[in-house]
Parts: structure tokens; C-alpha cells; sequence
């Protein structure tokens, strides 16, 4: 109040309005980048249930918390729940997607090195969330 | 200024009162013992989280039990009881009338909490503060969780009793003389929260009620397997209480605006972008609420959306920091204890702040959400921003209350500690979470980086329980054994209210 003139809060909050556009902006034109699937990703169906990982395979092997998948593929997750909600997390690839009674959610991923990631629950579920992990295993290429 | 009888009246007269100022002391007295509660809670989980292994926890049941309990307690039972009681020691007296609007509806809010915080308490629901379903229908063990949703259930109606109340007893109760623009920023607090509660509330209120009606097995609104849809409900959640972090934090800005041009001797730096900022953030907050929800696979646009709609906060936030920064800027600055806190509180505003936007950032957010930056991220603003604004306003009242000075060292001593253990506590939490440690587990496998960080933050919240001991000991023995307050300037900053007018209490 007063006699004090406000342009330094203007130019304050001109910049702070510029940084917020430039955050969204890169922010929206990442996501667009990680949200394009490439073409020809292999689907592994992922099947959240108290409290363990299912993943089916496209030739329809399944395997129950450890995950193999190829060096150097692209691959696409689809996964839904059988009970209530939980997360698919392997925290090393950022892949993060909820797994949802009811609804199918998708997200892709392409690992680059050989060796083990921890996959785990990101979504409480009960008892033994904390428990509900698994590994993934990056192998290479059969041939 | 004078808001309390300096004589002992006998604990029935002040319970049975519907005067402001005494169930502004009753909110006072409830949310603190709901503060040392639900810290305990925090301690526990802390204990826990130590070393990998059951510590002092045996089962994750309980411990699933103890982190509900703690989030529900301090958010409903000790932030929102805690600024009631600012508001209804405050607000009549700024606005210039005798009472709140409707004193036996004052009365009725407050006493409508100590029975939900039974429900809650003797409950001990173990499905998070979120309650998410499918959890919390086919899974969450009963009557907790039943206790729990009753307990919201009253919460809820008690804030919007409250919200009716503020906003009467502002716009329609103020002294004739005084213009809107003339009501001070605290009162401006209160008003832009308790519009957002009225527009907020009702939705979780529904939301609830569903949840019930699901549980008892006779609808299937938020159950798959009824053919209803959980991410319904994270919609309706959210709608309330994404807006309800506003609700929080707006009345604790407004203790940081009464606090900072009183301990920089100077008048608030621009008293207009102040409500602007306020009625900005209060119309704002409602436009982000499913930022919470990007990786329960919503499309690109609707992300973009929120995303954008979460940013739009922060030049409002921002132009609070600048308002407090501005009017300290060249002030005569008195660092007793409130000041400290609040200044304190502002820093922390900030960092919170700062990590919101990463957040809020869709690629960034498939890395924090669900893992303990999120917890750090949030604790920011809960403790770091309401707890330290709440906690210098009540160093800053209590003189005025009872009529007697706190210690200032211990004060001091409370805040420096608090400080460091907010700081060691929330940011080591966000490194966690980069480390990708899920929030809300019982248990996690010996990775030693996790370990060092779990190890910090326990270490932190040990020494914020030492400064809770210290903020305890100095409440009690100051409000029998402190040394006289003067009424007029207790802190020795000078200068004279705006609003000369003591509480008129008729038992006074």
C-alpha cells in the first residue's frame, strides 16, 4: 500500500509465468515423445493381483514375478488387476502405470543393458504391498 | 489487545460457552493434543522404517494402520481444528462485531470433531487417508474402515457449519465503516478458504456416502466387479482435495501476513495483491485436482490439461513469497520466536513449492509419483508450511490467550530444532523417492542407499519429537509460571493494532 510503485513485482511474476511456460512446454513435449510406441513392440500382458506380478508372453509362455525380456527390443506392457489397485513400477526404466480392476492401461519400454531390475508395487494394496515385488532380467539377444 | 479471561473460570462454563473466544480455545486445546497424537504416530513409523526388518512395528497390518491414522489425524483433526481456532479468536475482532455470525452453530462445528476423532481413533482404519477403492470395499477390514468413512462423514459437515459461519460473520457481521478492502489479510484468509470448503466438501461428502453404500454391498459405484469404476472415485477424491490443500495452507498464509509486517515494524508490502493472490489461488486450486491421478492411465490431453492447470497455481503462490520477501525488505526485523517460524515457514513454502512443479511436470511424475518424494514433497507444505505458520501464530497468540509470556529461548530452541529435523525428515525423502522407494511400506530390501536415507530422516524426526517435548514443557509451565505479558506489546515491536477492539467475552 501506499506510494510505492509495484512494476518489480510485475516483472517478478511476468518471470515466474514465463519459467511455469517454459516447464510446460518441455514437459508436454517429452511426454509426447515417451508416450509414441514404436512400431512393432512386443505386448507382454502384466496382471497385478494381491500381492504378485503374472506376465504373459505374445507366444504365451507366463512366468510369475521374474520377467525375461531381450536386450535391445521394444516392448509394450498391458496391465490390468484382479482384486483392487496396484502399480507396475520397475523404477530403473521409469515405467510407472497403474493396474486398475476393469481397465487395460498401457505403457512401453525398451531396455538398453543386459543385467536385473527390481520391478515392484506402487499403489498400497493391503498387507503385503510392501512385499509385492519381482525382477525383470534383461538378456540378449537369442539371435 | 486481550482475547482470554486472565482468571480461572471453573472447565464446565468454558465448554457449555458458544463465545468465540472459548470455542476458540477449545479448538486450540483439541488440535494440539490431535498434534501430539498423530506425531507420535509419525515416531512410530519413523521407528520402523530404521532398518530394514519389523523394528518396533511387529506386522504390517499395524503399521498400514498407524501411517492411515496419522495422515487423517493431523490433517482433519489438528490443521483444520488449529485455524479454526485462529479464526474464531481472530476473525470477530477484525471484522469489528461481538461474536462469530452464529454462535450456537460455532459451537455445534466443534463439538461434532472429539466424536469423529473417537470414530477414527478407536477405528483405526489400515486403507490410507486417500480410502481408495477397490481396497477399501472388498479388502479394507471392518468397522474400521466404516468407523473411519462415519468419522469423515462429521468432519466434513463440521467444516462446512464452519466455512457458512467465516463467511457470514465476514461479509455480513463486518463494522459498517469498514469496507471489504479494509479487512484484514488474515480475516481475507479465511473467507477465500471457507468459499473453496463450500464448493469443495460436498463432492467427497458423495463421494463417501458411495463408498458406504459399496461397502455394505448394495451398490457397485466404485467396484469393477459390479460393473463400477474405481478411478471415479480418485476423480470425486480429488476434486475435494486437491482444492483442500488450499484450504490448508491459505489460513496458514494468512498467520505468516499478520506475523511478518508486525516483526519487520512495517506495513504489509502491498496489501491488494495479497487478496488477490488469495481469491486467485482459491478459484485456481480447482482446476489441478487430477495432476494426482497421471499414471492411472489417462490420455495425453487430459494430462496436458492438469498439468497446465497445476502450473496456473504458482504465480499465486509466488506472489505470496514476494509480498513477505517485499515487506521484510529494509523493516526493522524483530527475530522472536513467531517471526522465526514464519520466516522459517516461508523457506520451507518455497522448497515445497519448487518440488510441486516437478511434479507437476507429466514425464518427471512417472519418477516421483507414489514413492516418498511425493511424502517429502507434501510434508513440505503440511509441516513445513502449515505446522511452522500455525505453530509461530500460536507463539504469537499466546501472550494474548494467557496473558503470559512463553520462554523465548525455549521457543527459539524449538524452532531451530524443528527446523533442522523438517529439513533432515522431507529432504531426504525426496532422494528416496528418486531412489524409487514406494511410499506407504512396511518393509523394504537392504539397498544400502535407501538405508542411509531412511537412517537421516528417522534421525530427523527424533530430533523434531526433542523439539515437541521442549514446545510442550514450555506451553504448560509458561501459561502457569510465565512472566506477565503486556497486553498492549508483548513482543516489544511497538506500534498499535488495526483493530483496537478486545474480545468481549460476557464471563470477562
Amino acid at each position: 500500500m501506499g506510494g510505492h510503485s509495484n512494476w518489480p513485482e510485475w516483472i517478478y511474476v511476468g518471470v515466474v509465468v514465463a519459467i511455469m511456460c517454459w516447464v510446460g512446454a518441455e514437459a508436454w513435449e517429452a511426454e509426447r515423445l515417451v508416450e509414441h510406441v514404436p512400431e512393432g513392440a512386443e505386448i507382454i500382458k502384466v496382471t497385478g493381483q494381491q500381492w504378485f506380478w503374472t506376465f504373459e508372453h505374445e507366444d504365451g509362455t507366463k512366468e510369475i514375478g521374474e520377467l525375461h525380456v531381450e536386450k535391445g527390443k521394444a516392448y509394450k506392457f498391458e496391465i490390468h488387476s484382479t482384486d483392487v489397485n496396484h502399480s507396475f513400477n520397475i523404477h530403473d526404466y521409469v515405467v510407472l502405470m497403474d493396474a486398475i480392476p476393469g481397465r487395460v492401461n498401457t505403457v512401453w519400454f525398451a531396455p538398453t543393458d543386459v543385467g536385473e531390475h527390481d520391478i515392484q508395487c506402487r499403489e498400497y494394496c493391503g498387507l503385503i504391498h510392501y512385499n509385492m515385488r519381482g525382477t525383470l532380467i534383461v538378456e540378449e539377444p537369442k539371435s | 489487545m486481550v482475547l482470554e479471561l486472565q482468571k480461572p473460570r471453573p472447565i464446565w462454563q468454558i465448554m457449555f460457552s458458544t463465545h468465540h473466544t472459548d470455542v476458540g480455545l477449545l479448538y486450540l486445546i483439541m488440535s494440539l493434543g490431535f498434534l501430539f497424537l498423530g506425531g507420535a504416530l509419525a515416531l512410530a513409523i519413523r521407528a520402523e522404517l530404521f532398518l530394514p526388518g519389523a523394528q518396533i512395528i511387529g506386522d504390517a497390518m499395524t503399521f498400514n494402520r498407524i501411517f492411515t491414522v496419522h495422515g487423517t489425524t493431523l490433517i482433519f483433526l489438528f490443521i483444520i481444528p488449529f485455524a479454526s481456532s485462529v479464526g474464531n479468536y481472530f476473525v470477530p475482532i477484525m471484522v469489528r462485531y461481538k461474536d462469530m455470525a452464529y454462535p450456537k452453530l460455532n459451537a455445534i462445528a466443534f463439538w461434532m470433531i472429539p466424536p469423529a476423532g473417537a470414530l477414527i481413533w478407536l477405528g483405526f482404519a489400515d486403507f490410507t487417508w486417500y480410502a481408495t477403492p477397490p481396497y477399501s470395499i472388498i479388502s479394507a477390514p471392518g468397522p474400521a474402515a466404516d468407523m473411519w468413512i462415519f468419522g469423515l462423514k462429521i468432519l466434513g459437515v463440521s467444516s462446512v457449519l464452519g466455512a457458512i459461519n467465516f463467511i457470514v460473520t465476514i461479509l455480513k457481521c463486518k463494522h459498517p465503516d469498514m469496507s471489504i478492502g479494509q479487512v484484514p489479510l488474515l480475516a481475507w484468509s479465511f473467507l477465500s478458504s471457507s468459499l473453496i470448503i463450500l464448493v469443495a466438501i460436498p463432492t467427497f461428502a458423495a463421494a463417501l456416502l458411495m463408498l458406504l453404500t459399496d461397502r455394505l454391498g448394495v451398490t457397485g459405484f466404485f467396484n469393477p466387479a459390479m460393473g463400477g469404476d474405481p478411478i471415479a472415485y480418485a476423480h470425486l477424491f480429488w476434486f475435494t482435495f486437491h482444492p483442500e490443500v488450499y484450504v490448508l495452507v491459505i489460513p496458514a498464509i494468512g498467520m505468516m501476513y499478520e506475523i511478518i509486517p508486525r516483526f519487520s515494524r512495517k506495513p504489509i508490502y502491498s496489501f491488494n495483491s495479497g487478496i488477490f493472490a488469495f481469491v486467485l489461488l482459491s478459484i485456481v486450486g480447482f482446476s489441478s485436482w487430477a495432476h494426482h491421478m497421471y499414471a492411472t492411465g489417462m490420455s495425453f490431453t487430459e494430462k496436458t490439461v492438469f498439468m497446465v492447470g497445476t502450473l496456473a497455481a504458482v504465480p499465486a503462490s509466488a506472489m505470496h513469497v514476494y509480498n513477505f520477501i517485499a515487506t521484510m525488505w529494509n523493516g526493522r526485523i524483530k527475530f522472536s520466536t513467531p517471526m522465526m517460524w514464519s520466516v522459517g515457514g516461508i523457506a520451507l513454502f518455497f522448497s515445497a513449492g519448487a518440488g510441486g512443479v516437478a511434479n507437476a511436470a507429466m514425464p518427471l511424475d512417472f519418477t516421483t509419483h507414489d514413492t516418498y518424494w511425493v511424502v517429502g514433497h507434501f510434508h513440505l507444505f503440511v509441516m513445513g508450511t502449515i505446522a511452522f505458520g500455525s505453530i509461530g501464530f500460536l507463539y504469537y497468540m499466546y501472550p494474548y490467550v494467557t496473558g503470559r509470556m512463553y520462554n523465548e529461548a525455549m521457543g527459539k530452541i524449538h524452532f531451530i530444532l524443528s527446523f533442522v529435523g523438517t529439513i533432515l525428515v522431507f529432504f531426504t525423502q525426496h532422494v528416496l523417492g528418486l531412489y524409487g522407494m514406494p511410499r506407504r511400506i512396511f518393509d523394504y530390501p537392504p539397498i544400502p542407499e535407501w538405508i542411509a536415507m531412511n537412517q537421516i530422516a528417522s534421525i530427523g524426526a527424533m530430533v523434531i519429537g526433542v523439539s515437541m517435548v521442549v514446545f510442550l514443557v514450555n506451553m504448560i509451565h509458561s501459561a502457569g509460571k510465565g512472566e506477565p505479558a503486556n497486553p498492549e506489546d508483548p513482543f516489544g515491536v511497538g506500534g498499535k493494532y488495526y483493530y483496537p477492539f478486545e474480545a468481549k467475552n460476557p464471563s470477562h
